[in-house]
């Protein structure tokens, strides 16, 4: 058995212990805002936190997560939270698919710098494909967010 | 601007519970004005997109597939507009695939070209309804009553709310005549909605194919021979079967029709990383057949062979050869795209549930009833027994409009005799797609001493998409032809010609088909021929679009060559066409027609040690009448992108019939660093509304193309660009 701990809830799972921590979210614990885009860790679909840092779940064996703290999509950070709404106000998404790993790649930025420059953002966002071009409403969003974080 | 509140899943089913006594209106296929739209929908019958209950909460059916295009809430929009609901209060439901909701196929950029009227008059009509309600329950005449927020209001001013009416509304005969607003009263449409599903978007819940659950699903991986149509010899699955997880190794034989399954060995396992590895531990012998010897570099030489020497004529006007004769300069160009692959960021994906003979398939599909009409076909049975759920789709730029995934789904659950979700690896989805077609085109041109275009031959080569449908077909189909020979250029002497090219893969539409290669063929020589007549590119294009006129095209709409030059001439404004760039910066243009839709951008590239980088995109777009102005923003956003893609990377290549790349890192994508802004101006218009999702895509390769020419003195007449290492 392995226990991972997931957006503050642990569970309990028999899996192979090389099974990627993707599936091992979506199809055990059944939590699918996380998405399979790749398999390779090269387009950021299955992007969470483990303790903090953003990793492509697809490529993280379950057995390395145990232990330490994953953030999902459905879980709630104050960064993620205040991007979600501007994703929502800029009307962000065209397909949504990639948008989970997006906002949790712009969480971790934003956890780390307050007040990212577009560099800062393409550095932090490249791992990221959106197939449906939406790279600018995402820049426009993680703006807006530090923007609002900055009047409060 | 309205604000939209989105309402969760959760309420949607509580409103449901609260729905009993709704009133249903229904509509018919004389409601269709759209001549090419009865052509379509002989099996039309009274169909559902309004359902208002007695709590006011107002569920709107929408009909196509949503995958970015924004569909769900701009055809709902439209409803809600006419009908003065408020939009708070809208509950957008996805129709299952269904032939009583007309043609839902979602591709060729129309659902709001075919729907928008159809749409108004639902809305026009549940309006009427409850005014008529309203004016029995006062006993008024309806004349002194409107209808206002969710209200009909009395000229005495009383008031009552729509869910008040329901009782009374359901009652009523559907009315004859249909009056629909006048558009300067338009709540709704033309303006900046967000999305129906921004916040499911944002907060990971938003529903797509691969999250579909059922509690006792298997999840399936398939090895399909690495050649298209060959079929499998023998195999082991002693391997697959050690695998823990893998429960079952079967065949599943390839159907010959063109949506049909391709066929190989399927994995059923109880997640999906135990499919594929399972799947990687399978032994299997192909027989390759007729396609293994496809080798595209070999075969773009044969087609290249074969538009340098007379084709087919498509068509003829004036007299090309003598204009040639006759000419001051020739000018001739021969240009070369390779197939490509849609790559939507949600691979295909199908669960499907075989009980019987009936079955229950939910699809990120944009053609749920060809679905339908494939799984009928393969269970051989009837219409009523298969329902096709139609979930959220992540992409589909065409690829989602093939149900070849869902046949695949529906063998293997009703061979297993258990729901299954079959999942394509992202190595599945660039080796076994529909691929866009590879082309070679020649074009030749004449100009006069005075710099004017006398003669125009274009002469391509390129697998139809035809083929797919018809085994066999090795010239291009008249479609195809059309978009070449349409061209709104003020040539007297024009001549297309088609060479022979038959397909040895799987042809399939890719956002905006045909006019990726057309459009840069015809933009990159247009602007080759400014240079050669020593004029300006945008001066030469407009005088070469020429006078104001309505081209004469088979098609309803028709072509007006003032919203082309339009379009051009705004992007060109809104750019500073002529102004002095950085060193090392240039600007390029390109303008297109298609989807009914005027599109014109100008790039403004920089070239530094033989690096590109695409700065800026200034596009305008004439797509008549506006719905949102939202999507049509974040679609033209998108198709820079998306052509920026093709441009950069986009190539798929076969060796011994077996498709090279496999995955992003090999057929790469424009990442965020990359990403031009783009700078979008709509033209204001009352015309009819045409396409949005595909007409902003073919400018954005010939615009970069024709910067970059203008830095570096180099012009590039193939793709993708990394091959001449310049990004």
């Amino acid at each position: 058995m392995i226990t991972l701990r997931i957006n503050g809830e642990k569970h309990a799972i028999d899996v192979a212990p090389d099974m990627p921590l993707l599936w091992a979210i979506r199809d055990i614990i059944g939590l699918t805002g996380t998405k399979y885009g790749c398999g390779i860790g090269v387009c950021g679909s299955c992007k969470v936190l483990l303790d903090n840092s953003p990793v492509q779940s697809c490529m993280i064996p379950v057995s390395s997560a145990e232990g330490k703290d994953i953030l999902t999509i459905e879980g709630k950070s104050d960064n993620l939270q205040l991007l979600q709404e501007s994703w929502v106000a800029l009307n962000v998404a065209q397909c949504g698919f990639c948008q989970p790993g997006q906002l949790i790649a712009a969480s971790a930025l934003l956890d780390k710098n307050e007040n990212p420059s577009d560099e800062d953002i393409n550095e932090a966002m490249i791992g990221n494909i959106c197939r449906c071009g939406t790279y600018q409403r995402i820049k426009d969003a993680i703006h807006r967010t530090v923007e609002l974080k900055n009047q409060d | 601007m309205s604000t939209i509140k989105n309402i969760s899943r959760r309420s949607f089913v509580r409103s449901i519970g609260l729905a009993s006594g709704g009133l249903i209106l229904a509509c018919n296929t004389s409601i269709f004005s759209d001549k090419e739209e009865i052509k379509n929908l002989v099996d039309f019958n009274p169909n559902l997109f309004v359902q208002l209950n007695s709590d006011g909460s107002l569920i709107l059916i929408a009909s196509r597939s949503e995958m970015g295009n924004g569909v769900r809430t701009s055809l709902t929009s439209v409803i809600a507009d006419e009908m003065e609901a408020d939009w708070s209060k809208v509950i957008v439901k996805q129709a299952t695939g269904d032939a009583k909701y007309g043609d839902q196929n979602t591709d060729g950029s129309r659902s709001i070209r075919y729907l928008y009227e159809t749409m108004r008059q639902m809305g026009a009509m549940a309006k009427a309804m409850l005014i008529t309600a309203a004016a029995q329950t006062w006993q008024v005449p309806a004349s002194e009553c409107t209808a206002e927020n969710h209200f009909i209001t009395h000229s005495s001013g009383k008031k009552i709310a729509f869910g008040d009416l329901v009782e009374t509304a359901k009652t009523l005969e559907v009315p004859a005549d249909i009056q629909l607003k006048s558009p300067k009263d338009f709540k709704y449409i033309g303006k900046h909605l967000r999305s129906v599903d921004a916040e499911e978007y944002s907060n990971g819940s938003a529903v797509f194919g691969l999250d579909k659950r059922i509690p006792t699903m298997k999840f399936v991986a398939i090895q399909r021979c690495p050649v298209t149509f060959g079929t499998v010899k023998s195999f082991d699955k002693t391997a697959a079967l050690k695998i823990t997880g893998v429960e079952d190794v079967i065949e599943i034989p390839r159907i010959e029709k063109p949506f049909g399954a391709l066929g190989g060995v399927a994995v059923i396992a109880s997640n999906t990383w135990a499919a594929f590895k399972g799947r990687d531990a399978l032994k299997i012998e192909w027989n390759y057949g007729d396609n293994e010897v496809y080798d595209s570099e070999e075969y773009m030489n044969q087609i290249t062979k074969n538009v340098h020497k007379q084709g087919k004529v498509g068509k003829d006007t004036g007299n090309v050869n003598k204009a040639f004769k006759n000419a001051n300069k020739i000018v001739e160009s021969t240009f070369q795209l390779p197939h490509l692959s849609h790559a939507p960021m949600e691979v295909p994906n199908a669960v499907a549930w075989v009980q019987g003979d009936s079955c229950e398939v939910w699809a990120p599909t944009q053609a749920p009833q060809s679905a339908r009409k494939e799984v009928i076909d393969y269970l051989k049975t009837t219409e009523e027994k298969v329902t096709i759920n139609v979930t959220l789709l992540g992409g589909g730029f065409g690829r989602k409009s093939k149900p070849d995934y869902v046949v695949e789904a529906v063998m293997v659950s009703k061979e297993i005799n258990a729901p299954v979700q079959v999942v394509w690896s992202r190595e599945d989805d660039i080796k076994h797609g529909y691929y866009h077609t590879v082309s070679s085109q020649y074009l030749k041109a004449s100009l006069d001493k005075n710099g004017n275009v006398t003669g125009w031959l274009h002469r391509f080569a390129l697998p139809s998409i035809v083929s797919t449908f018809s085994p066999g077909v090795d010239y291009a189909a008249g479609f195809e032809i059309s978009s070449a020979a349409n061209i709104p250029f003020d040539i007297k002497n024009i001549k297309v010609e088609v060479g022979q090219a038959p397909a040895h893969v799987r042809i399939g539409w890719l956002r905006s088909v045909i006019n990726i290669p057309h459009g840069f063929s015809e933009n990159v020589f247009a602007d080759e021929l400014a240079f050669a007549a020593g004029k300006d590119p945008l001066e030469f294009r407009l005088n070469l679009i020429g006078n104001d006129r309505i081209e004469d095209t088979p098609d309803e709409i028709k072509y007006d060559t003032a919203r082309l030059k339009n379009v051009l001439k705004i992007a060109a404004k809104n750019a500073e066409w002529g102004k002095e760039l950085p060193e090392g910066h240039a600007y390029g243009l390109a303008v297109h027609y298609s989807f009914y839709t005027y599109v014109a951008s100008v790039v403004e590239v920089s070239v530094f040690n033989n690096k590109v980088k695409v700065h800026n995109v200034f596009t305008a777009i004439d797509c008549g009448t506006v719905v949102n102005k939202s999507t049509v923003e974040s679609q033209m956003q998108g198709s820079a992108v998306f052509g920026m893609s093709l441009a950069f990377y986009g190539k798929i290549t076969a060796k011994n019939g077996a498709i090279e790349q496999s995955n992003y890192h090999d057929y790469q994508m424009i990442r965020i660093q990359q990403a031009p802004k783009v700078h979008v101006e709509i033209v204001e218009s009352s015309e009819r509304p045409t396409g949005v999702g595909e007409p902003g895509v073919p400018v954005i390769a010939p615009a970069i193309v024709n910067a970059i020419f203008k830095v570096t003195g180099k012009r590039y007449y193939n793709l993708p660009l990394s091959d001449y290492g310049l990004v």
